[in-house]
């Protein structure tokens, strides 16, 4: 389990990155975390000719506050968003999110930014920034862009970033209104079966989904604002589970249901 | 007064080493080694047609790259079939490259040697073999039922079929004893595989001296003395010219007793032909998908029983994946078979196997051995006789227990090692009372309904077992007092975690009465010890322990033989303290065992100032004697081996409370308790540990541990992100009991500990989800999304009763 | 093929190595420290942990050349000269391992975790080594040891 040779490249700025990128076309990847990439690597399950190894780029660790949310630089490590009190303040929901995410040491390692674009539907954070409606800025040759999340999904690890695009920063916006998230894992730090974030306002309320489709599934349940019971009822018709080795899609849609009652009841009384 | 350290939680020898991080395992040695890497097959069952190499030739770093044509003589026949059987009629094994068809997702196809694994693995993604597809055989019963073989040359695909019938005792056979009994209960059993998984993989790793024309192999085994005898008879040289050593190994729990690996002779090979040390580091893929699993079995279950649950016959037939090959025999169906029968009187007992071909993964033990299928059997059956009965589940269990006063019982039938299934000591009424207490039995139903009343369910469960041991042949030992004060000693078998170097230390610092800084244990090393069978069946302890133990016996003899002679005293009155020989009671007339070992090797040279005393005109001896005495050796050493006339039995029962979330269906444990009898504790300490590790495999077995084959024989979780070991958070504190029955088959009273905490757990957590859910439970392991669909079909079925059977 | 210089246990360690090669191979066969060890190389198993900048990461998900110049602390660092540091010393009298495999990724990782929080509660020490595989010992001994290296730790102050 060694991983394939690459040709690699270490950019010291945003925009060499972005020309390394386009360069090597989709033969390119980005490296910043790599928690997710190298696993797939060394299993020789993913081979890009060229690395573009972000780590030595200034300026893309940082988290800022801005006007209605929190920015998350590319190489801000998941430990370190979760320590943030900046990001806390901004959107609590974040750092309970984020302790969901693996074990302490691969947070340690692994960036906020990279999990979004990795769009793993199992994954908590392209969930949670499909919750509030945050959005992934990316830098390309053409310029910057800002991609809201409900256009960044676009299927399993599949995101509307394009060639020679890299992301430098995701947003995560405040919200009035209570959050929560909970998932059921079949060991501590897995990726869930299913897991449901849930946003609830004074006249809002909407879930995300985890594992139940090809991207995070978000649902609008604020017609059954208060029974949430029944909000749970219009989630699970939304959703559409498949069954692997460690559950079945109605044991996911049945648990999904669970969770997003659960999660709503939380969210409203936070 | 001698030094008390045998019994004692006695600080373990080896750690100072291991949490430095100098421990030495196989991927530490041989950094200048080439690497080995393999094309495996991708392909559940196939022919090769051919084997293109010509993208990879060109690989800088390249070395060499092997097909089963390159194999000479002796490296191009099947491996070995470790344990024949007379019922094992038509037993397979592997080649150590596939030679024609490939049976199993993973096996190896093509050895490629280079400069680094990196470049071994790039070679073989550029080797392009091509194959013509064969029907895969995958499920037990698929394969029972064909028409598709695994080999062309079995029918049926049965490799082994065997009944033992035990009669009653006015003569009847089982089956008729059921059919005329007043209740009767029959059942199907369903267990799933899981694997040993030690956290490193196998290795091995060989230098050849083309002076000396000797082999050196480092392998990660459980058993270096055959390997070695394996590696030369197939390489075709002279024993005395190979040399196996067992370095630190991270942990084996039964795939290293397996040998000889393909690679523990191709490694070795190569490196002779290359004239270069040549090292193979297996890696988790490739241990997943080309070593060994276990536990698959279905069993159908008849059983007849009184009014108080005493069984008066039981009938189980059992199917037993054992994969594409049995290098292993029978051992595991075997097991299960005389195993199942725990603490129990059976009245009357028949089990008849089918040990069956699939093209997956090959079957040989993994911790317990085919144990926790069989006491999964019999302690289901005690539950579901308990529920039928509407009796306690220990209740029942108590009712069927062989008694103090009926030792040793004869279970009249044969055992794995091929010798009666005779247990020697226990005392089963007395370990249940104990587990009773101390997870609360009796108070359970009132937690239970307090739990009720919130809305939660808890569920408590049971599971006894019975655990033959120090299985033979033989261990033996070798002891060694140098002049210095050292204790040397050493064992053939090998360690793989268990802490010998301590336990083994501790036997020998007790029998010499000498300090344990001054004894020094090297196990697995043929170098310092040739005759060995190895580390598997709980028997490290209690062979070799007893063997060394023996072996410092006869040292201590010449020890005070010798110190007599310089004392002047008779040697029935003398004693080792602290490494001092003296007359008991007098401590001032004493000799130094060290210097007793420079006076037992007559000198004709001086080496030191210690050794002047042993010198030929410094020594005082009787003109009359030779220096060495007819019949002695110089040297305070000895030498001996333990050979028992048949296994010991060691005993628990292990209980556990669990809660399930009524609307995810989640399980989680919440106490776990367990009672355990293995004669007596060598390391009270260490035996905790054991249990501690084998519990906490047992719970991976029961919840969350499975091999996920799908139709194509595709291994769909051959990585430890979806094969679930538990981490530290799946696993409940246990809490533990002892109970010390010694054995009286050996000098030091001692039972196996090493598997014994894996045994009975899925039953234990089996019979708690029963209790929590009124759910019958009858295959393992169970997940959430399992228990759900339970949950499901009983509400469907309208079925809450199910328990209680109807004849 | 790339220079690639790490401060290891406060020593710089160069080697020219691709930029493919892990870091956990750059510690065991570039610069010989074996006591780091490779259980899956896919990032659940946590015996390869190593402190980058004193943080524990798993060392066979990183690329050598991606951390270049920075700052490795592996198990052969924990010890002052010859003497255990508290972790590895807790480890030894609680019998926190027994195969040993596992162990360097949970000294490390036990190492950072106190250092940032001194006095853990056990829900905060099973946390901790969560992500931790052990095949021998049921945990049990090794949330022991964590306990007792704490203890250790506070007697010794800093």
């Amino acid at each position: 389990m060694k991983p394939p040779s690459f040709v690699y490249h270490a950019p010291a700025t945003v925009a060499e990155a972005v020309e390394a990128l386009a360069a090597a076309g989709a033969d390119g990847k980005v490296l910043a975390g790599g928690q997710s990439l190298i696993p797939l690597m060394n299993m020789r399950l993913a081979a890009p000719g060229q690395l573009v190894d972000i780590n030595h780029v200034a300026g893309l660790g940082e988290i800022t506050a801005e006007a209605g949310g929190v920015r998350v630089g590319a190489l801000a490590r998941h430990a370190e968003v979760e320590a943030s009190e900046t990001a806390f303040a901004a959107q609590p929901l974040v750092r309970r999110a984020l302790r969901l995410v693996a074990h302490p040491a691969v947070r340690n390692r692994g960036t906020t930014v990279g999990s979004i674009v990795h769009a793993d539907p199992a994954a908590e954070m392209p969930a949670v920034l499909a919750l509030l409606g945050g959005s992934v800025r990316a830098r390309g040759p053409e310029g910057e862009r800002d991609i809201p999340a409900a256009e960044f999904f676009t299927g399993p690890m599949e995101s509307s970033l394009r060639t020679g695009e890299l992301a430098v920063s995701a947003f995560f916006p405040s919200t009035a209104g209570g959050t929560a998230i909970v998932e059921v894992a079949r060991r501590h730090g897995d990726y869930a079966m299913a897991g449901v974030a849930a946003l609830v306002g004074p006249d809002h309320a909407r879930v995300a989904c985890l594992s139940v489709g090809a991207v995070p599934v978000v649902v609008d349940v604020t017609e059954a604002q208060g029974d949430w019971a029944r909000a749970a009822r219009l989630v699970q018709e939304r959703i559409e589970p498949e069954a692997d080795i460690h559950a079945t899609a109605d044991y996911r849609r049945h648990l999904t249901g669970v969770l997003a009652e659960r999660a709503l009841k939380e969210a409203a009384d936070a | 007064m001698t030094t008390r350290l045998f019994g004692e939680p006695v600080r373990r020898r080896e750690d100072a080493r291991l949490v430095a991080g100098n421990g030495r395992y196989l991927d530490d040695l041989g950094a200048d080694a080439l690497a080995v890497a393999f094309v495996r097959s991708p392909h559940a069952h196939a022919r090769i047609t051919g084997i293109d190499v010509d993208d990879a030739v060109d690989v800088e770093g390249l070395v060499a790259i092997y097909t089963w044509e390159d194999l000479p003589e002796g490296v191009r026949e099947p491996l070995p079939l470790l344990i024949p059987h007379p019922a094992l009629t038509h037993g397979r094994t592997a080649y150590c490259l596939a030679k024609d068809v490939v049976r199993h997702v993973g096996e190896p196809i093509v050895m490629v040697v280079a400069a680094d694994r990196y470049i071994a693995e790039d070679v073989c993604e550029r080797i392009h073999v091509s194959y013509e597809f064969l029907k895969p055989v995958v499920g037990l019963e698929n394969a029972v039922e064909g028409p598709n073989l695994v080999h062309d040359d079995v029918p049926g695909n049965v490799g082994a079929h065997m009944v033992q019938e035990v009669a009653h005792r006015d003569g009847r056979a089982a089956r008729d004893v059921i059919a005329a009994a007043p209740h009767t209960l029959e059942f199907r059993l369903d267990i799933e595989r899981s694997a040993c998984m030690p956290m490193e993989g196998k290795g091995v790793y060989a230098r050849w001296d083309a002076d000396d024309r000797s082999l050196r192999v480092y392998s990660s085994t459980q058993t270096s003395t055959s390997v070695r005898m394996a590696i030369a008879a197939k390489l075709g040289l002279p024993l005395p010219k190979v040399e196996v050593i067992a370095p630190d190994v991270g942990g084996g729990f039964g795939v290293k007793i397996v040998h000889p690996w393909p690679e523990e002779i191709l490694v070795p090979w190569a490196a002779r032909l290359l004239n270069r040390e040549v090292k193979w580091t297996e890696d988790r893929r490739e241990h997943f998908v080309s070593s060994a699993h276990e536990r698959a079995q279905v069993q159908h279950v008849k059983v007849g029983f009184d009014d108080e649950g005493r069984v008066l016959g039981l009938d189980v037939e059992i199917l037993h994946d054992h994969g594409a090959y049995t290098p292993y025999g029978i051992i595991v169906p075997i097991i299960t078979s005389t195993q199942l029968l725990g603490p129990y009187k059976i009245g009357s007992y028949r089990v008849e196997f089918f040990s069956v071909y699939t093209n997956t993964v090959q079957v040989t033990p993994y911790r317990g051995a085919g144990r926790p299928q069989g006491v999964f059997c019999m302690e289901r059956t005690m539950d579901k006789i308990a529920q039928y009965l509407g009796k306690d589940r220990t209740d029942v269990r108590a009712a069927n227990f062989i008694q103090p006063d009926e030792f040793p019982y004869d279970q009249q039938m044969i055992f794995q090692d091929g010798r009666p299934l005779i247990y020697d000591s226990g005392d089963y009424p007395a370990s249940l009372r104990k587990l009773k207490d101390l997870i609360g039995w009796d108070d359970f139903p009132a937690m239970q309904a307090e739990a009720a009343a919130e809305g939660r369910r808890i569920g408590i469960g049971v599971g006894c077992y019975v655990e033959g041991t120090g299985v033979g042949p033989y261990e033996g030992g070798h002891v060694q007092v140098t002049s210095d004060g050292r204790v040397h000693v050493s064992t053939g078998l090998t360690s793989q975690g268990q802490g010998h170097e301590t336990v083994f230390a501790q036997i020998a610092a007790t029998e010499l009465g000498v300090p344990i800084e001054k004894v020094s244990v090297v196990t697995g090393d043929t170098r310092r010890f040739g005759y060995a069978v190895g580390t598997f069946a709980s028997r490290a302890a209690v062979m070799s322990g007893n063997a060394i133990a023996l072996a410092c016996r006869k040292v201590k003899e010449k020890a005070l033989r010798i110190a007599a002679d310089a004392l002047e005293a008779d040697p029935a009155d003398l004693e080792i303290t602290d490494g001092m020989v003296h007359v008991v009671g007098a401590p001032s007339a004493s000799i130094p065992l060290a210097t007793v070992a420079v006076l037992s090797n007559p000198l004709r040279y001086a080496f030191d100032e210690e050794a002047k005393r042993a010198t030929q005109f410094a020594t005082s001896g009787s003109m009359d004697r030779p220096p060495v005495a007819e019949g002695q050796e110089p040297g305070l050493e000895g030498k001996d081996y333990y050979s028992p006339v048949r296994s010991t039995f060691a005993s628990g029962m292990h209980a556990a409370i669990v809660e399930t979330d009524p609307d995810t269906a989640e399980i989680r444990i919440l106490r776990y308790a367990v009672v355990h009898d293995c004669g007596k504790m060598i390391n009270p300490m260490l035996v905790e540990g054991q249990i501690h590790g084998g519990v906490a495999q047992g719970v991976g077995g029961a919840l969350y541990e499975k091999m996920a084959y799908d139709e194509y024989g595709q291994l769909l979780n051959a990585s430890f992100m979806d094969f679930l070991m538990p981490y530290v958070t799946e696993i409940p504190r246990i809490e533990t009991d002892h109970l010390e029955t010694p054995s009286p088959l050996n000098p030091l009273g001692i039972k196996g500990a090493g598997e014994a905490g894996v045994i009975p757990v899925s039953a234990v957590i089996a019979g708690a989800v029963e209790d929590a859910e009124k759910i019958v439970i009858d295959r393992m392991p169970i997940s959430p999304s399992d228990l759900y669909a339970l949950r499901d079909s009983s509400r469907t079925s309208g079925a809450v009763s199910l328990l209680r059977n109807t004849q | 093929m790339h220079d690639v210089t790490l401060v290891v246990n406060g020593v710089p360690r160069h080697a020219r190595v691709p930029a493919r090669r892990l870091l956990s191979d750059f510690l065991r066969h570039d610069i010989g420290l074996t006591g780091t060890h490779v259980g899956c190389e896919h990032g659940v198993c946590g015996a390869c942990t190593v402190l980058l900048d004193g943080r524990p990461v798993r060392a066979c998900l990183t690329f050598a050349v991606s951390v270049a110049g920075h700052e490795v602390t592996t198990v052969e660092g924990l010890a002052d000269g010859d003497r255990l540091s508290p972790v590895q010393r807790a480890f030894a009298e609680c019998h926190g391992l027994q195969c040993g495999f596992c162990t360097p990724g949970f000294l490390t990782t036990v190492t950072a975790f106190l250092r940032e929080n001194p006095a853990p509660a056990d829900d905060e020490v099973v946390e901790a080594v969560a992500g931790n595989l052990c095949r021998c010992t049921g945990y049990q001994n090794i949330v022991k040891s964590v306990h007792r290296a704490a203890e250790l730790m506070a007697e010794e102050g800093p």
